[in-house]
């Protein structure tokens, strides 16, 4: 059975870590299959296998969308990146310079945790009910 | 693996979830340095030094015709709090049960909370950190037993404050004798006393173990630094039959920057 989808020794990795890593790789096999569809489709002349190609690559989309609501729930900096790209309208590369700053200042102004790091993720306080 | 070594101890993931949560619970309330003054970071169990931007002369440059200078910083302090907890204790946490000991972990939150307010509000010598209260130009007031003069006192300093061109809003780490005197008292015409202080301050009144009378401090940013290496976090040591030892540890550096910013209530 292939492990591929990690890329330290699986041993040494939380559960919470593995999990994040399989919905990673399940992401990028969405994101192959839409891919593959779109080539399918580009070059299929038959009206009725277009239809089911087209219907398939839809589940896909699906399933892409459903793992990048997981991963992004489970990151919230990835969340607060992606609210800064994601259905604007515009320049997407200024859209994402702006909100990868922002965010990640964001972030370290309110001391949360590296990532990766183990500690509490308690940081500053103030504004917090005391 | 970091140097905490939480996967070397007999711990399951259940267990440590436990853990983590109920340490969060008891440094929340009482961390009240970090509910006043500005947080930094965390930069990492790496990181040791704060920037302070400032160098000093090196008189005997190693050549001829050099100017040569050495960086100031402010090297980061290392806390650690150790504690011990039943490893039969941990096994029922593992079955269920709801309502295990976990009382050695609240005394060092406690311990490790009261360091880090000391630290910000009353200064260590030994450490290098230089305190809010015994930096502050301002003559101290004495705060007292009688709350009813609590707001006047905290007015005073406020008036002082301003009178230094420090703006607001304020706030107020009181100690827990105060503290409690404060939540105990409510006014003329039943108005609680604690409301009226907040309205003075515009800002938080805190519960700051630690804190010896009470500190008043602007909370405009800027002022006052609490730089983090590594932010509050359980580690292991070792374990026997019996108990599994675990410790509390952060790192972290404070600078007073505007010394008139703050202003000490002595008990």
């Amino acid at each position: 059975m292939p492990f591929d989808q990690y890329h330290e020794p699986p041993s040494e990795l939380p559960a919470g870590t593995r999990t994040f890593a399989r919905m990673c790789a399940s992401i990028i096999e969405e994101a192959e299959a839409i891919g593959w569809y779109e080539q399918r489709l580009a070059v299929e002349p038959d009206r009725d296998a277009r239809a089911i190609m087209r219907d398939a690559q839809g589940e896909e989309f699906k399933h892409f969308c459903m793992d990048l609501e997981f991963l992004m729930r489970r990151t919230p900096l990835w969340r607060e990146i992606a609210e800064g790209i994601l259905f604007q309208d515009g320049d997407i590369v200024e859209h994402g310079e702006e909100s990868e700053e922002e965010a990640v200042e964001g972030a370290a102004a309110r001391g949360e945790a590296l990532p990766g790091a183990e500690s509490l993720g308690i940081g500053g306080l103030r504004g917090k009910p005391s | 693996m970091s140097h905490l070594l939480r996967d070397q101890a007999p711990i399951s993931e259940a267990g440590w979830r436990e853990i983590d949560e109920e340490a969060r619970e008891r440094l929340a309330p009482a961390l009240a340095a970090r509910k006043l003054v500005d947080f930094s970071g965390p930069n990492g169990w790496e990181y040791s030094a704060t920037n302070l931007g400032r160098v000093e002369a090196v008189p005997d440059a190693p050549g001829e015709n050099l100017v040569a200078a050495r960086r100031r910083v402010l090297p980061l302090v290392e806390v650690r709090a150790p504690f011990q907890l039943s490893r039969d204790e941990l096994l029922d946490a593992d079955r269920g049960a709801e309502d295990i000991e976990l009382g050695p972990l609240d005394d060092a939150a406690h311990r490790i909370a009261v360091a880090e307010n000391r630290a910000v509000f009353h200064g260590w010598q030994t450490g290098g950190i230089v305190g809010i209260a015994e930096v502050s130009p301002h003559d101290p007031i004495p705060l007292g037993e009688d709350c009813a003069r609590y707001p006047r006192h905290v007015a005073k300093a406020i008036d002082a404050l301003l009178g230094a061109g420090i703006e607001g809003p304020y706030g107020l780490a009181l100690g827990p004798e105060a503290h409690t005197r404060v939540l105990e008292t409510g006014e003329a015409g039943g108005y609680p006393l604690l409301e009226h202080l907040r309205k003075i301050l515009d800002g938080p009144l805190v519960w700051a173990p630690g804190v010896d009378g009470a500190v008043v401090v602007s909370m405009r940013g800027g002022d006052f630094l609490l730089e983090s290496g590594e932010d509050l976090s359980i580690g292991y040591d070792r374990h026997d039959a019996d108990a599994v030892h675990l410790y509390l540890e952060e790192s972290f550096s404070f600078r007073a920057v505007t010394p008139e910013a703050g202003f000490a209530l002595t008990p």
